[in-house]
């Protein structure tokens, strides 16, 4: 215990509170760095990933891309860039990047795809362009696992940005490096939690933002019973379609 | 590329550190979730509980749990051990989500037939249950493998040997080559374990893929939720 009184009286002490390297500043950086990267991933990642749900096509290689990419070890991608590029935030904010690109594109595709095709073929009958079929059918109904997607992210590059501070001057891994330099566990230790409740209160507000997300005639038609499955085919209906379609 | 040819033995050492530090994790992992995923799936009130205790670990950023974690079990910062809890802790936070999905996979039915022809709860378990939901666990089990070995690598910027020191002892000493034979030997280490995993479940499980139904009662393959998980 009397390792957390230190990181408390580190945590508490006023003069990590104010001027350069203070803990404001640190948990600044940390969320304008993550934010950029979130931004610049999600440009890339989320409209391919759409197109792939949306069609179905090169669905194979994006499962392979973003299974195979979880092998690449982030540390040795952030040292890699580090070594190329030189000091300075632009090496970490790519190789966060390229590491936030494969759960943002599983979960744009796993959106779209998760639209039971049913649905999309009766929005088209009912005359819906395709353009319409993508923003008011797929987009509403696939969010939850979109969001989802844009969640385990948005943790992951909170994470790796910890891990940045190795190869940059910024974000709130710098206590931990600096404490890990100076042998100053109570510091360190400080700096975990303090990254720890970071990532639990954007968690947080993710967990909110999802079931937000879920269009409100998806939720009335949820039965209560949490595990129960249809037993037997529903609409009469989709069979038909389905016939049809095949 | 100089530098690999004379370092060869070193990279060989630490890909068996390596796996002495991933191994033990994935296995333990594995062993707790299973039990604490069939209690999710039992009971409606455990399961949301369980499921949101993992999910927050899941949050938690690794460098700050393996700097967290020693203030809590006295270990030192630096112990092998306390990387193989945490990385044990990371696997859980995967592979009970994945369990409890698994034997909620099993169909109704034939958990009820089984009782019918007599078994008890613990016979229907190992004989009718954990067969069954044995491909999603292999599924959730190789996610877990290869995340794992990954993660593993983390643990050198605290002084942790593993492959990982390739990469803090490259960028520290401006090696590119060593960067990057940390990188493949990581990934070749992923791959390997996963295949190894492959073939043991081929081996145990003769039978069909891995399927769960979805939303449309239509089957999806496991791999596509556990990406989103």
């Amino acid at each position: 215990m009397n390792l957390f009184l230190d990181a408390l009286a580190w945590l508490f002490d006023p003069a990590q509170w104010s001027g350069s390297g203070s803990i404001p500043q640190r948990i600044g950086e940390h969320v304008w760095i993550s934010l950029v990267v979130l931004l610049i991933a999600s440009a890339i990642a989320l409209p391919v990933g759409a197109i792939i749900g949306h069609s179905g096509r090169g669905r194979e290689v994006a499962i392979r891309v973003s299974g195979g990419l979880r092998a690449l070890p982030t540390l040795g991608v952030l040292t890699l860039f580090g070594l190329w590029i030189g000091i300075g935030l632009s090496a970490p904010i790519l190789a966060l990047v390229i590491l936030a690109i494969p759960p943002l594109l599983a979960g744009a595709y796993a959106g779209f795809e998760s639209v039971d095709r049913h649905t999309i073929d009766a929005a088209r009958a009912v005359g819906m362009r395709e353009s319409q079929i993508v923003g008011k059918v797929e987009l509403p109904l696939g969010m939850p696992i979109l969001v989802g997607g844009i969640r385990s992210a948005t943790l992951q590059i909170i994470a790796t940005a910890t891990l940045a501070a190795f190869i940059a001057d910024a974000g709130l891994g710098r206590f931990i490096f600096e404490g890990l330099k100076i042998r100053d566990y109570g510091e360190m230790l400080g700096g975990s939690i303090l990254v720890i409740i970071l990532a639990l209160v954007v968690d947080g507000c993710f967990a909110v933002t999802q079931r937000l997300v879920v269009p409100a005639g998806v939720r009335a038609a949820r039965s209560p019973e949490l595990r129960s499955a249809p037993a037997r085919p529903r609409a009469v209906v989709g069979h038909a379609i389905n016939e049809g379609n095949q | 590329m100089n530098w690999l040819w004379s370092n060869l033995d070193q990279v060989g050492e630490l890909i068996l550190v390596h796996l002495a530090l991933s191994v033990p994790a994935i296995i333990l992992s594995f062993v707790f979730s299973v039990p604490i995923g069939w209690v999710a799936h039992r009971s409606r009130w455990a399961h949301s509980v369980l499921l949101s205790l993992v999910a927050l670990l899941y949050a938690v950023p690794s460098l700050a749990l393996f700097i967290a974690l020693p203030a809590v079990t006295g270990l030192t910062l630096r112990s092998p051990v306390n990387l193989v809890i945490a990385l044990t802790l990371y696997g859980m936070a995967v592979m009970v989500r994945t369990a409890a999905d698994a034997f909620d996979a099993v169909e109704r039915d034939v958990l009820q037939s089984a009782t019918a022809m007599g078994y008890s709860t613990t016979g229907r378990f190992w004989v009718v249950e954990l067969p069954l939901a044995g491909p999603v666990l292999l599924s959730g089990l190789r996610v877990v493998a290869v995340s794992t070995v990954s993660l593993a690598t983390v643990g050198a910027v605290i002084g942790v040997q593993s492959l990982g020191s390739l990469f803090t002892d490259g960028f520290q000493r401006g090696i590119e080559v060593e960067i990057i034979a940390g990188i493949v030997a990581t990934i070749a280490l992923a791959l390997g374990l996963d295949w190894v995993l492959v073939h043991v479940g081929r081996l145990l499980m003769p039978w069909s893929r891995p399927e769960v139904k979805n939303v449309r009662g239509e089957p999806t393959p496991v791999v596509k939720r556990v990406d989103v998980a």
